[in-house]
Parts: structure tokens; sequence; C-alpha cells
């Protein structure tokens, strides 16, 4: 950890106390992954449980894993892990039966829950009862006799549901044998397994409350009635006996074939319009504007947006994309004036993103700075990744599920593959030579490529007309405030000394020492370095103007700092907060920037193809929350590719 | 309509145009296509197809229009087939243009899985087969359509020694995980008969592997259950045969966790009626000789109360709703039925307790009352089958056969009845006698000693070994009237035609019957003194001749018996021969029949009797004495004892 340089010290106050927080919040990390005590079978049983129950967030519906010291009648005693079962009372009547429960309830997302007792001794009598019961009911009873509470007993093969008497259900069971018991959550039956095999639901006998809604949570359960009785319970912790992993893909591909066969009848033009609409609307949007235009015309639909429109915030948003983002400011601001001023917050978002990109070397204030061939100067990327990407640090709405449809429907210029090669020669170099680059730098090179063969053409307005072997050495522009480290040039006219003296003569905040360092502040123009300063008092002004006028801003205040700690660092891009100048958090701000212009135009700021994913994936949830187990075999993950 | 000019097809240059108009118009409709065939164009297409001068363009668009007739009515195909057809395709299948070869083999499949077709002319030609499997690797069309040829035409042991001679199991397997689900589930038919009954096959099958991956774990994964049913079922039936054949332990981990309850949910309601046809009578299969399996089925999501639903079709409701439903469910209600008994007979085949849950089974006994006098012989049969299986228990044949009086239908059935019911039926009734059954009585008094004598001179030897079975158990502790019954019934010819039957067992049952007659004294000497003659000289041909040791224990039996008589022992004593029989028995190395002449001696020389002195001294002379003395000392306490007892005689 380095501390602030005295020479930007004036510009940062509170700066120390972010450094501290950082080197907490590492330690806190650090902590937790580096815990030796991990022991196998919990990792197994993780394992097992995350494969069977993937719908399941633990967080808020943890998944039974032991029986409950605190849920069990005194009669009961607990050892090895909780995991095993003894009786310990006088066992002369019904009214010596004693029952523990699981720690925790079974989740609704679990769709299918299953888990296994095996009968270490029958002890006296066998009178064993294993099953289900809800909290609350008295642990002075064997399950299945109370309400909210089902068991299958030992003893007689009977199984009892909420009630004194059971029902001939299935074979007796005693020592050495293994007995599950499966609860499906969505039909709402249960039933039991003996040895690994299915001894059947009697549906009249066993079925549950047919509105689950006001069926109560149900604990795993197991009574025990006799001295010498022991049981061991697997809830995961071992393979099962019965193949329920079979058993849940009969489930998943049930539910699975009843959407697919989902019934349409007459709305068939209906279903087919609304899809070629999302589809359409979808490329809008993002700006694929020849994709569009073509697939509008294949499916003979409309667009509503004109081509220029698209056009235009297809190039503001390629302009943030490529770490340019005052000229995407600028942009903005002439293509649609008044915008940025009625919506401050974005303003400002864009500032602090701007700062962070002079950090980096990209923004064309500090870049102008860099002696640059003139015709790139004043020329547009080709076109930069203008799709979302499945990011896994960014799990916001926009993003999930969202491909890049980098298909060029047939304007397929011929240097495609010449120029495809060369973008994946140059990323996997920059990979190999910096490690802690984001591998998404990687994909951006390669996307660019392919997305650059289907905008170009025949495109009207003035700054798209540059040519294709321009727009290659562009994206390498574009992409290098990262990946072209190893070169430590930004575009082949700089040498390399060059620049180590110009760090060492203006900035001289240590990253001279750094001789491995490959990035540098600014591109390593003291010039820049100065522009960039001087912007970051701009933004602290615009900051506390924007506080004047609208009062304190938590948001705002936070992304100050985060932008500003930046520079405390000797190496900004390997450092706690340097996440910020992965080229790919660019694109929450690119896409709230789109999204506004989308609404000033009175256009949906989010294409309906995602406001559909995102009601979808709510309403899996939501499906969870009520109670509905199918929602664990329809995920929406599960439908895309 | 409209009309074709077939003539058109005899005009090189318009035939191309021709073929083409004919194929539009007959796809998807029966009577052009009959039409076609009635106007002669059959014989027209095959010249056109055979003609290696013809272009090959023609000759596919010949075999594609040929494929449409095949897919017509049955009429259809048997013209085809009287056109043959079958040789020309075949001989097509030489050319080297796949997409002709295609055609050709897509209009034989068609043609091939026809129940009208006879499969024989798959085999005529020995070379076909050899060069079908040569075909199997030009595309995932001859793929699929030879192995749907191979799966429908294996019908005979003969059949399966052909494919499996010419690579059928190499060929094939390989096609189990092909990326065409069409393939992938004919080449798992062509398993499933090829391995049925045939331990060849099935042997060879567990050791086959596939992309590495031994043949049942490749079956195992297509039980799985999201695979389509049809998939899952056919890969229980090739692991049911496999299994049945001695390939697979029954005790396998495929066998009890995978196939067995895989195939009981294929009884479940959920699935189609022939599914569950088909589910329960390969089940049936399966577990029929394993007690174990038989006792984990019974469990396994109650099976016993599930297979009772299917006596339920048509259902009361199918009959008001619609007439299809109606019609579909009277189809099947029969298969239905006799696959619930046969399953219920497999089930119940050894296991007591099973045997109670299925009798107390909604109205189970009144079903199979039913069953049995059903018009269809294959529910007759199962339900005779399931009948005899639960006729094996005591208590049912106590309690809910005599309830029921399942007798009555029985006798039914066994008149006129095909033989292989016949079997079945005589069978139950053999349990059915037992002494402690109550329906005993009323079986004899119905007439059922005709009925069964009548068996014992049948040609089939099952039938010969149920009707003296059934006779013996009758005369086992009878009255003196019933066993007199028996013997004029029986006649003493047919008596003696049964003590020199090729078959043990026939043979067996018939002495069993002889001993049974030959019990209690006055018996004995009643029928001795008529037949003692015919007794004695088959008693010594058996003695003399070449039989088991269980053969001649039983005879030695009855001779004891016979020696038991107070009349009938001197048939014995005055019959040196046999005596000296006796006497070279009570040395023989086995020691039951040591032990069953000890048994004579004794009952001859027993003291309370008169003439008891005579008898004593004349075997002591005999040097009986010595043989029995040494008895004394024999290592098998029975024998010893018996020996001792003997000795004791002499000493009183």
């Amino acid at each position: 950890l380095q501390y602030p340089h005295a020479t930007v010290e004036p510009l940062l106050s509170g700066i120390s106390l972010r450094c501290s927080d950082w080197y907490n919040r590492l330690g806190a990390g650090s902590l937790l992954t580096g815990d030796p005590a991990f022991n196998y079978q919990e990792h197994e049983l993780n394992e097992r449980l995350k494969r069977l129950y993937p719908a399941v967030n633990e967080e808020e519906t943890p998944l039974p894993r032991s029986w409950s010291p605190k849920d069990k009648y005194s009669y009961i005693g607990l050892s090895q892990n909780n995991l095993r079962v003894h009786y310990k009372g006088h066992g002369k009547n019904h009214k010596d039966a004693a029952s523990v429960r699981a720690t925790h309830p079974i989740p609704a997302a679990c769709g299918i829950y299953y888990f296994e007792v095996k009968i270490v001794s029958k002890g006296r009598d066998g009178y064993m009862g294993i099953g289900l019961s809800a909290q609350g009911d008295n642990m002075n009873r064997l399950p299945g006799w109370d309400k909210h509470s089902y068991g299958y007993h030992g003893d007689d093969g009977h199984s009892f549901c909420s009630s004194g008497t059971g029902q001939p259900y299935g074979p007796t069971f005693t020592t050495g044998d293994v007995i599950g018991c499966c609860v499906n959550l969505i039909n709402n039956t249960c039933f039991y397994t003996k040895n690994g095999h299915s001894l059947g639901n009697k549906l009249s006998a066993l079925s549950f409350c047919p509105c689950l809604s006001f069926q109560p949570n149900l604990y795993p359960t197991v009574g025990l009635q006799t001295p010498g009785e022991i049981v061991d319970a697997n809830f995961g912790q071992q393979p099962f006996v019965f193949d329920i992993e079979d058993y849940m893909s009969e489930w998943r591909a049930k539910i699975h074939s009843m959407i697919a066969r989902f019934p349409i009848g007459e709305r068939l033009g209906d279903w087919q319009a609304v899809l070629q609409n999302m589809v359409s609307s979808y490329l809008v949007h993002h700006g694929y504007c020849a994709t569009a235009m073509t697939f509008a015309r294949a499916t003979e639909t409309m667009i509503q947006e004109d081509q220029t429109s698209i056009k235009n915030r297809q190039r503001i948003q390629k302009l943030v994309l490529a770490g340019r983002v005052g000229e995407a400011i600028d942009a903005t601001q002439q293509l649609y004036p008044g915008l940025l001023e009625h919506d401050p917050n974005l303003l400002f978002m864009l500032k602090c993103r701007q700062f962070v990109e002079m950090v980096n070397g990209t923004d064309s204030e500090v870049r102008c700075f860099s002696a640059r061939s003139p015709k790139s100067q004043d020329s547009y990327p080709g076109s930069p990744n203008l799709s979302p990407r499945h990011g896994a640090t960014n799990a916001h709405l926009h993003n999930t599920g969202a491909d890049s449809p980098t298909c060029s429907n047939g304007v397929t210029p011929t240097n495609k593959n010449k120029s495809h090669n060369k973008y994946t020669g140059v990323s996997s170099a920059s990979a190999s030579s910096s490690p802690s680059s984001s591998p998404s730098s990687v994909n951006y090179s390669e996307s660019n490529s392919t997305d650059s063969t289907k905008s170009q053409p025949h495109s009207a307005t003035s700054n798209q007309e540059t040519s294709d072997s321009e727009m290659e050495i562009e994206a390498e522009h574009y992409s290098n405030g990262v990946t072209e480290s190893s070169t430590r040039i930004m575009n082949g006219t700089y040498k390399h000394q060059e620049i180590l003296q110009a760090d060492d003569n203006s900035v001289g905040n240590g990253v001279a020492d750094d001789s491995c360092s490959s990035r540098q502040l600014c591109g390593g123009n003291q010039a820049a370095t100065e522009r960039m300063i001087q912007f970051g008092r701009e933004l602290q002004a615009l900051s506390e103007q924007l506080c004047r006028q609208y009062g304190k801003n938590a948001t705002h205040k936070k992304m100050l700092q985060d932008a500003f700690s930046l520079l405390a660092y000797s190496d900004p891009w390997n450092c706690p907060v340097g996440q910020q100048l992965d080229p790919m958090q660019r694109e929450a701000i690119c896409s709230a920037l789109n999204s506004a212009i989308l609404e000033s135009q009175n256009l949906p700021k989010q294409p309906p193809l995602m406001l559909a994913l995102g009601q979808a994936t709510e309403c899996v949830q939501l499906m969870a929350k009520v109670r509905s187990g199918s929602c664990s075999f329809a995920r929406v993950d599960n439908f895309l590719h | 309509k409209c009309l074709f000019h077939t003539e058109g097809l005899f005009k090189p240059e318009k035939k191309k145009k021709k073929n083409f108009d004919m194929k539009n118009a007959v796809i998807g409709n029966n009577r052009q296509k009959a039409n076609l065939i009635v106007l002669g164009a059959v014989p027209r297409l095959l010249y056109l197809l055979q003609q290696s001068s013809s272009s090959l363009e023609l000759r596919t668009e010949c075999a594609v229009v040929l494929g449409s007739l095949s897919m017509g009515t049955e009429n259809n195909i048997k013209s085809l087939v009287d056109c043959h057809i079958i040789p020309a395709l075949l001989q097509g299948l030489l050319c080297s243009d796949l997409i002709f070869i295609e055609a050709c083999l897509r209009c034989l499949r068609t043609i091939f899985i026809s129940p009208v077709t006879p499969v024989q002319l798959l085999y005529t030609d020995p070379t076909v087969i050899p060069h079908l499997m040569s075909l199997l690797s030009r595309s995932q069309h001859t793929q699929e359509y030879i192995t749907q040829i191979f799966a429908h035409c294996c019908k005979t042991p003969e059949h399966q020694t052909v494919l499996f001679n010419h690579g059928a199991i190499q060929n094939i397997a390989p096609l189990l995980i092909s990326p065409s689900y069409k393939v992938r589930m004919q080449a798992l038919k062509c398993f499933s008969v090829l391995a049925y009954e045939n331990a060849q096959v099935s042997m060879t099958l567990v050791n086959v592997l596939v992309d590495g991956e031994q043949l049942s774990q490749v079956f195992v994964r297509m039980m799985q259950r999201d695979k389509p049913i049809e998939m899952q079922l056919t890969a229980a039936k090739c692991l049911t045969y496999m299994c049945r054949a001695g390939a697979i332990r029954t005790d396998d981990n495929c066998i009890v966790l995978k196939t067995l309850p895989c195939l009981v949910r294929m009884c479940s309601k959920e699935r189609l009626l022939e599914e569950r046809v088909e589910g329960a009578e390969t089940l049936a299969y399966l577990m029929e000789p394993d007690i174990e399996l038989q006792r984990i089925a019974s469990v396994t999501d109650h099976l016993v109360s599930m297979l009772a639903d299917y006596f339920k079709y048509p259902s009361s409701v199918s009959a008001i709703t619609d007439i299809k439903r109606l019609d579909h469910d009277l189809k099947h209600a029969h298969e239905l039925r006799q696959a619930a008994f046969k399953l219920y007979a497999s089930l119940g085949s050894n296991d007591e307790d099973i045997r109670k849950k299925i009798t107390e089974t909604e109205n189970m006994m009144d079903r199979i009352v039913s069953g049995l006098s059903e018009s269809s012989i294959k529910v007759r049969l199962a339900a005779v089958r399931c009948l005899h299986s639960l006729s094996r228990s005591v208590q049912q044949l106590r309690t809910s056969f005599h309830d029921h009086a399942v007798w009555k239908p029985l006798m039914k059935l066994l008149q006129n009845a095909p033989d292989e019911v016949l079997v079945m039926a005589s069978s139950t009734l053999c349990n059915l006698l037992l002494e402690f059954s109550p329906s005993k009585e009323p079986i004899l008094e119905s007439g059922v000693i005709e009925l069964l004598c009548s068996l014992t001179q049948s040609d089939s030897p099952a039938l010969r070994v149920n009707g003296i079975w059934a006779l013996m158990n009758m005369a086992f502790q009878a009255d003196q009237k019933v066993k007199v019954e028996i013997v004029q019934a029986l006649g003493t010819e047919q008596l003696f035609r049964l003590l020199s039957d090729p078959d043990t067992n026939v043979l067996m049952k018939t002495l069993g019957l002889l001993r049974n007659l030959l019990s209690t004294r006055p018996h004995i000497d009643q029928i001795m003194s008529s037949h003692g003659k015919q007794i004695m000289q088959a008693v010594t041909l058996i003695l003399e001749g070449e039989h088991s040791i269980e053969v001649k224990e039983q005879t030695l039996c009855i001779l004891a018996n016979i020696a038991d008589g107070n009349t009938a022992k001197e048939l014995i004593m005055t019959n040196d021969d046999m005596l000296q029989k006796i006497k070279y028995y009570m040395g023989h190395s086995n020691v039951k029949l040591q032990l069953a002449a000890t048994f004579c001696i004794s009952n001859l020389i027993w003291n309370e009797e008169d003439g008891s002195q005579e008898r004593q001294d004349k075997l002591r002379e005999m040097g009986f004495v010595d043989i029995l003395h040494k008895l004394t000392q024999a290592s098998d306490p029975n024998l010893c004892d018996r020996a001792k007892t003997a000795m004791q005689q002499y000493l009183a």
C-alpha cells in the first residue's frame, strides 16, 4: 500500500481513511478464504446440496444440514455432529415418544427435497417414525400423529398423516435399513423409500393440503419410542441410496415440456409478432443498426426509431465504451441539447467516469497530449462492442442473459478475417503480459472485429466514413488503456524510454521506481496529468455545486472518493479500487446514458426483451416465496444458452 | 377424378414427368395408391427401377413412388410383395449411389415392418444380411432403416443366430450413441430382439464396450427418467433379457435398482395402455425365477394395488364421454388384463406374504374367476397361471380358493381347452386336489377322474405328468371307493404303460400313485389280489431297468407297502428273485435304497402277524440276518435304527 503523494493531497481529502478501509476489507477477505478448517465431508455436502437444489438461496432459506439440538424432546440424544439420534427415555408407552427436527425447514425452492435415515439399531421394539413436521408441533410424539406432520413407522409399515391412526403403506423396517423421505413441492406429495426403492405415494392417503400456501414450513423429523433405538441422518453428507437425481430429472423434463408445450392456440401469429418485435427492439436499443434493418426487412416489421437517431446513439455509446467519455459528453450535448442539463446525476456519473478514463489515459482530454495520427483523431471507433456482456461482476438486470448478437447478416467485408486475427493476436499478447487485466478485454477486441463488419457500410453520417483499416487502428487504441500495456506505447509513436523519462520528471509519485509497472498514469504524460488534476478539481467543484443545489448525495460522494482514490496508488490498475479502470465498468454508464437518451426521445429506456427477462426472473423468485415448488425446475437461466 | 396414364411410363421422354406427377398424386392418398396398383404401375416401376440403363434419378424416383405406395393399406403391401418387390429392392441396394440406396431401404423398411410381409424373405438370399451390415456405415438414414428392418425381422432363434453371426452386435453397438434419436432407438430395439432368450447374444453383449462404456451402463443411462418412455422401456427390456439369459446376475444393481424400478414405473397409470402392458409383461418375465426381485417389486410403488387398475378398462367414464376412447380402451382391455394376471402370477410364485397381499387386493379372486371364462384365450391362460401361482399357498387353498369356488370355472376350463391352457389348469388342479384342500371333495364329485385319466393319454408329457400327478394327490389317504374308481378308470393297461413312460416325471408320479393306492392294509390286499401279478411284474421290470435312484427308491417303497399287506406279503415271499433283489439293495451303496429295502424286510418279518415265524426263518436262511446285523453298524442313524428294529423282531 502506498500513501498518497504530497502533490495530490490537497485534492484528495479523506483518502487515507479510504485506504485503511480497504485494508480492513482485504484483511477480512483473506481470513475468510484462508480458513483451513473446511473438512471434506462439509465440502461434499455443500457440493451435493448445490447440485440438488440449485434454485435455493441459502442466505434466505438455509437447507437442513443436521438435527437441531434445540428443537427436540428431552428423551432424544444427539451425537456425531448432530447427525446421529438415539433414544434415552423409558420407552414404556406412546407417551414416551420423542422427536427431533432438523435445523431448518425445507425451502420451497428445492422443488423436490430428499433425505435419508439409516436405522443403526431398532432398539427394543423398533417404534421409529421418519417423516416431516411443522415448527411448534409437539416433540413428545412420533411424526405423523399431529396436525401438519407426516410419518412412516417401522414397526407396522404404516403411514401416518396428521392422525393417530396410520394407514397400511409399505413394508416394516428395522436395523440396517435405509429409509428415505421425499417431499415433492410441485404436486404437493410425499413418498418414502426403503433401501433405494420407492414405496410410492398413495395420493389419497399422503397428499398434503391441496393449497400449499396454508401448509406451514415442514422440517425433516425423526421420532423414536423405545430404548436402544439409534438412527443416522443423511442430509446429503453421503450419496443417497435412492437415485433422487433421476427422480428430479423426470420432473425437470416434465416441467420443461410443460413450458415448451404451453398452449398458445389461435394466437400463433400474435406470438410471432411479439417475438419479432422483441428482437427488433433489442437490436435497435443497443444500436445494432444494420442488423436491425436487415431483421426488419426479413420479417417485414417496422422500426420505430429512425436510422439517424439509432446511429447517433450508437456513436455516443461507442465513445463511452472506448473510454472517450469527454467526447461522448460533447456529442450528447450537441445531439441532445438539454438532456444532461436536466439530468445532473447522469452528468456527474459521466464526469466521474471521464476522470477515471483520464487516469486510464483513454479520454481524449489527456490523449490529445500524446502525438496521435491526425487521421484517427477525428475518427470514431469502428464499432466497439456495444452489447452488454455476461459479467460475473455485473449482475445488472440489463446484463443478464443478453448475448452479443455479433452476426453480421451477410455484410461481411473481405478483410474480416484479417482484422479478426490481428485483434486476437493483440489481446492474447496483452493477456499474457498483464494477467491482472480483466479477461473481458480479450472479448472486447474480438467482438470489435466482428462488430466492425456490420455497422460500417454505406453509413450516411460523416463520422462513420472511416475505412476498415482505420477502424482497426482505432479499435486498438480504445482497448489499449489496459490491454496494450505490454508495449507501453499508445499508438506506436512513443518510445519506451521517453515515457519513463516523462514519468520521472513530471509525476514522480513512485511510479518510476516500479519498473515492472506496465501502465502509466494518464498515459505517462505530464501535461496530461496536470489536465487530469485540473479536471479533478472541476469535478470536485461540480460535486459541491450539486451538493448545494440538491443536498448531500451519498452515491456521488462514494463515486468521487472511489475515483480519486485511484491516485493514491503507485499502480492504480493493481490497487483495491483499480477495478474502476476495467473497461467493463464502462458498460453500466454507457447503458445509463443510452437509456436516458431513449427516454428523452419518448422511447422505452429498456428493451422489452430485457424487461421480459427481468420479469420472468422475478416471477420465478416470487414463486419460491409463495412456495410453488415448480420454480426450481423453471429457472430462467435454464433457457438461456 | 385423377386418371393415371400408366402407358406414359413407357415413353422415355415422359417417364420422369409421369413419375413426378405420380409421386405427388399418391402421397397421403390411399385410394390413389390402390388405383395405381390396380392399373399395373408396380411391375412397370420395378422394371424401370431395375434397368441399369435408366438414369439414377429416374430409378430413385421409382423407388420413392414405390415407397409411397407401400405406405398405404395392408392390401397395397400384399400386392407389392406379390410383384416381387423385395428381391428387386434388395438388388437395388448393390448400386453405389447413396440416395438411391436410401430410397430402396426406406421402401424395404416400410414393407418389412408390415405384419403381412413374411419376414423369411429377408433371409432367403444369404448375401443380403452381410450387405445390409456393410451399408450401416453409409449414413444415418441407412442406419435407421436397416436397424428397423432387423428389429422387425428377428423373430426366431435362427434369425438371431444369422444376425449374430454376421456381426450384428459389433455393427449396431456404436449406433447406440448416434446423434440421431431414431437411430439410437432402432439400434436399441435390435438389441432387445437379439437378446431375447438368447444366451449367446446376451453373454456377448455384457462384454461390449461403446465408447469405452459397458453396454449395460449405456442401457442404464437410457432408462433415466427424463428419457423418452419408449427408450426407457426398450432399454429395460434389453437388460431384462440379458438377465434372464444369465448374462447379468439378478442381484446386480443395474437390475435391482434400475431395471426393476423402471419397469414398475411403466405400469403406472400415467403411462399409455400399450406401455403398461409391455411394462407388466417384461417385469413378470424379469422376476419370474427370483424371489428377492419378487419381494422388492411387491413393495415398490404399491405395484400390487397399481395392477388392480389394469382391470378397470374400459372405464365407465370412457363409455360415456367418447367413442374413440372407448374403442381404444376395448382394444387394450384384454391385453391389460392378461398382463396384470401374468405379473400377479410372477409376483406370487414363491412368497406366501405376497400371495396374501394379492388375494387381498380388491376383488382379486372374482377377477381371476371371471378371467378363467373370458373369451380371449390369452386372458384365460394368464388367469389360470395366476391362479396356479396362488394355489401354491396352503392358506389360500384353504380360504379364498374355497370361498370363491374357483374349482368350478377351472373344471370348465379343462374341457376342450388348448394344450397350453390345459397344462396350467391341470397343474392348478393338482394343487386343488391336495388332501387338505376343501375343494377336493366337490371336485371329486364333478367327475374329474375321467378327465384326468384322459390327460394321462395325452401326447404332451406335461399333460401326462399333471394328469397322473393329480390322480396321485387324489389317491393320497383316499377312501377305498375313490381308489377303486381310479384304478378302474385308469385301467391297469394304462397304468403299466405309464410305468414305462419315457418321461421320468411321469414314471415318478405313477409310482407315487401306486404307493398312495397301496396304503392301509385292506387296500393293499384288495388291490394286490386283483392286480398283484402285474404290479409285481412292473416292480421287477423297474428294479432291473436303468433308472435313477429316486425311481428305484420309490419302487422299493411300493414293495415295502406290499410287504405290509396281509395276503400281499406272500407275493414277495414266494418270489425268491424279488427277495434276492431286496437283498441286493440292502447292500447298495446308496443309503436311501438301503433304507427302503430294509423297510421292506422289516415289514416281512414283523412279529405280530400271521406266519411271521416262517418268514423269519426263510429270510434267515437266505442270509438277511447277517445283512441286518451289518447294517446295525451303519453310519447313517436312520438306517442303523431301522436295522436294529428289524433285528429285534428276531430276538422277540
